[in-house]
């Protein structure tokens, strides 16, 4: 019998062994990066990293596609001590609770980032209000509506209202399953002038009145969870209008030709970028790499492969050709003066406060 | 151990030792020797499953962050009577400020916030800005200063909630996952209506897991029957088709079911190429309760079967045709004796399907939708999305408390070491 | 099996309208999992049967999808994760799991509900529980985002099923062999391989089975516990099913399928066996 516990615990051992071997492989110099995967890792990959690796043979950068877990994983990270990643990408609202709850790294900009060709200061060339404490900007999008082109004769949807009224243009919605946006629209559409948005959001008449607005669309309306799938609601004809990512519809109407167009009144514009986060292992190596990924010409190459803005005002000039399908990207850019008539910012403050709250009334909501 | 004498008229064994003494001996070699054999699982499963699900349950009512953090005004905070309606003294005003200061240092301040902003919207950013402000406070009069840094800081119900969090326990999260919470007095009330969410989900997962378990027995029964009564060459072949879906990895039989019900999907086409629907008036079967309820019977139904048929094997075709010879119709003579006979399967299948059921993850979150969600995927939203890990630790214990009751019951009925599998 | 001669007119009505019951029954069970072999031969990026398929036209089936997965760095990767994990968790619940029936099996075992309760609980508790209990405790100790670590939670699901089946087994072991086998001087662990495990053998590969398909279809765990570099087969499954189904999913389903075809045959021919060496098999 002992023979047997002896064997158990060989395996135990072997086991162990090719586990520590499995997670120590990874040498001083391999930086994990977390990002969202699908096409936007990719924009990066080419633009940031491969010519990183390329210049730096010693450094090895491995993708993690997590960045939809990121702040919970990487609280449990912290919370544990042992923080696995080194650069994580974030949406701007995520990075200010891991800056608050001191999961990410401080920095000046400054001092990390690179200055523009012109001199310029990275805290000058940067979109105003786009740098935070800890978060890093890298891309401006905008979560925008796109609807099917022959699904309506005559008029086609051009403004918030449009996406409301039911009788006007009928059809399914595909909507992100959360209040945030939906709130804002669901008042911009009522009338609400825009720069009252969130005083009016802030009373407990104007919550109702917003889901009042959306009530009168819920039985229209799908909910989608992950960004490829409003696309996917629109490509199979489920939806005939639905709320997506800028970069998102861009791939479906110019790369798959499908027959959608775009709808930029009142595009919600959202930044995303990095954090390093605080017990990472290789922070000094990583801000190496971040300064590079962030400085003017690399910001301005991701636009290549993905329709994202570049949050340096000194890239946007450099803005060239999509790689693949040669079109010029900048009148795709949510930050094109053409398609920014009418552009809403979250404000983050705010939902850091509400979102709790508005999360549950909002399932609640669709529970009824 | 020394040599016992064997005293004379006591059967003794070889060497001289008192046969009874011996044979505890021999009992207690082979008790231990039995309990080291389980002992590695044992140790096994305690630490890498009990102790992370204790884990999970302490999480739900541990509050330590409050009183850690804001270390030098909580214990102040105790002195003050918070039912007179005044706002605490000078003293607990400096503290916090000191608080503020050090957690702004080490960045922990935010954490408080986002823990008091679970219990009252705007505590998050009350936290944020006035951490921001703090380092600005040089002196006193505290009071003051932190009431202009943050006109919240005045009212006398953002110091209630601290003092009412500061403790070390909460039940704070077991009432949020039963549409409770505490009103400002300290006392039980109801969540405002348009919040209600939990007690509505739990429900509509027993009433989900009800009538799944109730359509996997429909279901489930007739072919169990037919299984145990056909000759074992034939049984053993249909038997193949309750196997194949029960060895089938469950992502397969969700993919499966997505692309036979998906507006675009399998069966819709052959509805419409039959043309009993028009190609714009395609059912909805999917993303929603109907998804869930269909692929969650079709993944649980070997799990009714299973028990059922061992449980009719057992049972002697002679019964029926006794009943019968003895008068009984056929459906009385099936009512009446085979289906008594067959109560234990029943409650076997039953318990084993509803407890699956109960728990489901992946089956609704891939083909729920919204109405056909149930509350382990508000588990998964509250680590995942919300980070709100107290409340998915406290939701996650009452769905355990629940399983528990249901293998108590399980054990009742069929009894943990009957347990068969395939 | 006609039914009897003696049955009446409404018997037969009835009788045959229950085979038909039934069937209905059993093409419900069955047709979900046949349905997506034929789409994932597909040319076409779509889940339906185009009409050129249904006319058997060859040039309406491909192999693309199957290429698709091959050449994919995400679902490869997937692969080996998958039977890493899967084998070293296998192996585990198996030894743990069947020297644990065996004291189980003793009728000295004091405690033995409590113990067998408390062994099998990892069956019966939620995944989702599990999953979250893990993911925090995991975290704490460092075994999250680690192949151990999956590992071990695997094995912890995995041995319920080796203790069960191999319990199943002792039922029937008649202590008496290993008694003669020491009364004729082998020592215990001689006794051991050569006249316990033989018998119990069929019981410890069944389980050893379940186990397996345990960690290999486990996904709640792994969307908790594992990061990127752990990704197995299902994990990956879950992200493309939350994304948008390619038919690429549809390929490793029916692969999976035939998977688990072959597990299910080789736990048939067990079962076979086992009923022949107890002489209760009719033929």
């Amino acid at each position: 019998m002992k023979d047997v516990l002896k064997y158990s615990s060989f395996a135990f051992a072997g086991a162990a062994a090719f586990g520590l071997a499995a997670t120590t492989a990874l040498a001083e110099t391999d930086l994990v990066v977390v990002s969202w995967g699908g096409a936007y890792s990719a924009s990066q990959q080419k633009a940031y990293h491969e010519p990183y690796m390329a210049k730096n043979p010693g450094i090895r950068i491995l993708n993690d596609d997590s960045s939809s877990e990121g702040l919970a994983k990487l609280r449990a990270q912290t919370e544990a001590g042992n923080v696995t990643w080194d650069l994580v990408d974030m949406v701007a609202s995520d990075a200010i609770v891991a800056c608050d709850e001191g999961l990410a790294l401080e920095y000046d900009p400054d001092e990390l980032l690179a200055a523009a060709p012109d001199g310029t200061p990275a805290s000058q060339d940067f979109v105003e209000g786009s740098l935070m404490d800890c978060f890093i900007p890298q891309i401006v999008y905008s979560t925008t509506f796109g609807y099917r082109t022959d699904a309506f004769e005559g008029d086609q949807p051009s403004s918030i209202k449009d996406i409301f009224d039911i009788e006007k243009f009928p059809g399914k919605r595909s909507l992100e399953k959360k209040p945030i946006g939906n709130l804002e629209w669901a008042l911009l559409a009522d009338g609400v002038p825009v720069d009252n948005i969130y005083d009016v959001l802030s009373t407990p008449e104007g919550v109702d009145r917003a889901f009042a607005k959306l009530d009168t669309i819920k039985d229209h309306t799908i909910w989608w969870v992950k960004g490829a799938v409003p696309t996917q609601h629109l490509a199979d004809g489920e939806a005939v209008i639905a709320s997506a990512y800028n970069g998102r519809l861009f791939a479906a109407i110019e790369e798959e030709k499908q027959p959608i167009a775009m709808m930029w009144e009142w595009q919600v514009f959202d930044l995303d970028g990095w954090v390093i986060p605080k017990g990472g292992k290789n922070i000094e190596e990583v801000k190496k790499l971040v300064y590079f990924a962030t400085d003017t010409q690399r910001l301005a190459d991701q636009a290549k492969y993905i329709s994202y803005g570049p949050t340096r005002k000194s890239s946007a000039p450099l803005v060239g050709k999509h790689a693949e399908l040669g079109i010029d990207m900048a009148p795709h850019m949510p930050t094109d003066p053409k398609n920014a008539a009418k552009t809403l910012l979250f404000n983050y403050e705010w939902w850091a406060d509400h979102r709790a709250e508005l999360d549950e009334r909002f399932q609640a909501w669709l529970a009824q | 151990m020394a040599q016992v004498e064997a005293a004379p008229g006591i059967m003794t064994t070889a060497d001289g030792q008192p046969l009874k003494l011996s044979l505890q001996r021999a009992l207690r070699r082979s008790k231990i020797r039995a309990m080291l054999l389980v002992a590695p699982l044992f140790l096994f499963i305690l630490v890498t499953f009990l102790l992370p699900i204790l884990d999970m349950t302490f999480r739900s009512v541990e509050n330590q962050l409050v009183s850690e953090i804001l270390h030098r005004s909580v214990p102040l905070l105790q002195q003050w009577d918070e039912k007179t309606g005044d706002l605490p003294p000078e003293d607990v005003f400096q503290a916090m400020v000191e608080d503020f200061k050090e957690g702004r240092e080490n960045r922990t301040i935010g954490r408080v916030g986002t823990r008091l902003n679970y219990e009252v919207a705007g505590m998050s950013s009350l936290f944020r800005s006035t951490a921001r402000k703090a380092r600005r406070i040089k002196e006193g009069p505290y009071t003051d200063a932190l009431i202009k840094a943050n006109k919240r800081w005045g009212d006398v119900e953002t110091w209630r909630l601290i003092k009412r969090e500061s403790g070390t326990i909460t039940l704070s999260y077991y009432l949020a996952a039963v549409d409770l919470r505490f009103g400002s007095d300290g006392s039980v009330q109801a969540q405002p209506e348009n919040r209600q969410i939990y007690v509505k989900l739990f429900v509509r997962t027993l009433w989900l897991s009800t009538l799944i378990t109730a359509l996997c027995l429909v279901l489930g029964y007739p072919i169990s029957y037919l299984l145990a009564t056909l000759p074992t060459r034939t049984s053993n072949m249909l038997m193949i088709l309750v196997l194949l879906p029960f060895w089938t990895s469950l992502l397969v039989r969700t993919t499966s079911w997505i692309v036979l019900l998906q507006q675009e999907g399998v069966i819709n086409d052959l509805l419409v190429w039959v043309g009993i629907i028009a190609d714009d008036a395609r059912i909805r079967m999917i993303h929603n309760q109907a998804g869930t309820i269909i692929a969650m019977t079709h993944i649980l139904l070997p799990f009714m079967v299973l028990p059922l048929y061992s449980v009719m094997k057992t049972i002697p075709p002679s019964y029926m045709r006794a009943a019968m010879s003895l008068g009984a119709n056929p459906f009385t003579a099936f009512m009446r004796v085979y289906v008594p006979n067959t109560v234990a399967g029943i409650g076997a299948g039953g318990i084993l399907v509803f407890i699956i059921a109960i728990g489901y993850y992946i089956t609704p979150a891939l083909v729920g939708g919204t109405s056909g969600t149930l509350i382990s995927n508000f588990i998964a939203y509250h680590m995942q999305v919300s980070l709100n890990w107290g409340l998915a630790g406290a939701l996650g214990a009452i769905l355990l408390a629940i399983v528990l009751i249901l293998y108590l019951l399980y054990d009742k009925i069929v009894g943990i070491d009957n347990m068969k599998l395939g | 099996m006609p039914p009897p001669v003696y049955a009446g007119p409404v018997e037969r009505t009835w009788y045959y309208t229950f085979r038909v019951i039934c069937g209905l029954i059993f093409f419900f069970l069955i047709t979900p999992i046949l349905v997506i072999m034929p789409l994932s031969f597909n040319t076409v990026p779509f889940f339906t049967f185009t009409p050129e398929m249904l006319a058997l036209d060859p040039d309406a089936f491909s192999l693309r999808w199957y290429n698709d997965f091959f050449t994919n760095a995400n679902w490869q990767g997937a692969v080996k994760n998958s039977f890493i994990i899967a084998f070293f968790s296998t192996i585990l619940a198996t030894v743990l799991g069947t020297v644990a029936a065996l004291g189980l099996s003793r009728a000295v075992m004091p405690y033995k509900t409590l113990i067998m309760a408390i062994l099998i609980s990892p069956m019966i508790v939620p995944l989702i529980i599990s999953a979250a209990g893990m993911y925090f405790f995991y975290s704490k100790i460092g075994l999250a985002s680690t192949h151990l670590g999956i590992i071990l939670a695997h094995t912890a699901l995995g041995t319920p099923f080796v203790v069960i089946t191999v319990t199943a087994t002792l039922v029937g072991f008649d202590h008496s062999l290993t008694r003669a086998a020491a009364s004729l001087g082998s020592t215990p662990v001689r006794t051991f391989f050569k006249v316990v495990v033989p018998l119990i053998l069929p019981g410890v590969i069944s389980g050893a089975l379940f186990a397996f398909i345990t960690s290999f279809d486990e996904v709640v765990v792994v969307l908790f516990v594992a990061s990127f570099e752990q990704r197995t087969i299902p994990w990956q499954m879950f992200s493309g099913i939350r994304e948008n189904i390619s038919p690429t999913i549809l390929a490793v389903a029916t692969m999976l399928v035939v998977v688990s075809v072959m597990l299910l045959s080789v736990l048939e021919l067990l079962r076979r066996r086992n009923e022949r060496l107890r002489g209760m098999s009719p033929g």
